[in-house]
């Protein structure tokens, strides 16, 4: 079910469908809370703000933008506002985070990277996937996971991810990609292990 | 013709993350797109990076504890009962 027609039905008092809305974006409203301040507490009170606001507010809602953005845009104001960490320094080096050492001095692959498409194919019975990918976006830097977690898991755009997180696209971009490379490295080691981790 | 000068594949690797965002200089996108179409392993290297893409979003989120979603319910649950009160006062 889509997330308008949800906030219709929470509108006349239906328990389920606000359930369902907030398992499906707690996790991002908490990762977007905790980018903005300085605990994992305060981060979970800006979150429940954000859902009462939510419900005083979802009769007003337009549907300009869709319901996501609207969430999204709400915590991050909220966050922002309640401002308990100081500005997070952001790399801005393009160097690929891949190590030089897999690479020989004329800049080639020592040894080639490996096929993930037997990872993908089994991803979605194999909770041992999921589980590494989410232990990889886990030990990230907050500000990587924030980014690959708007971009990736929930598919906003560079620019919106931007915007939410107050960075430029260019080193938004970066992070992203030093992010995303660090979860490559992960998944790398679920497919070298071959069928070992079914 | 153009000349398009040869780059190697860690240089290869560090323009992977702009190409994939469709930000990549046209001479450097051209630079990339001549490497890959000859070396499979920075071709392999761009699939494990679509795949990793891929994953994250098809993994999703990870689950919610028992503690944060019940945390959440009594909001609403809370908002109701002030909502319903308001109503009947």
């Amino acid at each position: 079910m889509d997330d308008e027609e949800l906030l219709r039905r929470f509108l006349t008092g239906d328990r389920e469908a606000f359930r369902t809305l907030v398992q499906r974006y707690q996790p991002a409203l908490l990762q977007i809370a905790r980018y903005y301040v300085n605990s994992t507490s305060t981060a979970e009170d800006v979150t429940q703000d954000t859902w009462m606001a939510v419900l005083k507010g979802a009769e007003r809602f337009e549907g300009r933008a869709s319901f996501k953005t609207w969430l999204f845009r709400i915590v991050a104001n909220r966050a922002r506002s309640t401002g308990t960490r100081e500005k997070r320094q952001v790399p801005t080096d393009p160097t690929d985070p891949v190590a030089g050492s897999r690479f020989n001095t004329e800049g080639m692959w020592k040894e080639p990277p490996v096929s993930f498409a037997d990872v993908l194919a089994e991803s979605e019975s194999n909770s041992a996937v999921a589980a590494a990918i989410h232990a990889a976006i886990a030990e990230l830097p907050e500000t990587q996971r924030s980014v690959v977690t708007l971009r990736d898991v929930e598919g906003l755009s560079t620019g919106e991810v931007a915007s939410l997180l107050e960075l430029s696209e260019a080193n938004t971009r970066v992070v992203l990609h030093r992010a995303r490379a660090h979860i490559r490295e992960v998944v790398e080691r679920v497919a070298k292990g071959g069928r070992e981790w079914n | 013709m153009e000349l398009v000068r040869s780059i190697n594949c860690r240089d290869a690797v560090a323009l992977i993350g702009d190409y994939l965002e469709g930000k990549l200089a046209r001479r450097d996108r051209r630079r990339l797109e001549k490497h890959l179409s000859g070396c499979d392993a920075c071709g392999a290297y761009l699939e494990q990076i679509r795949a990793t893409i891929a994953l994250a979003g098809r993994v999703g989120p990870d689950d919610l504890s028992d503690d944060a979603l019940g945390a959440l319910m009594d909001v609403f649950d809370n908002f109701q009962r002030d909502r319903d009160a308001d109503e009947s006062s």
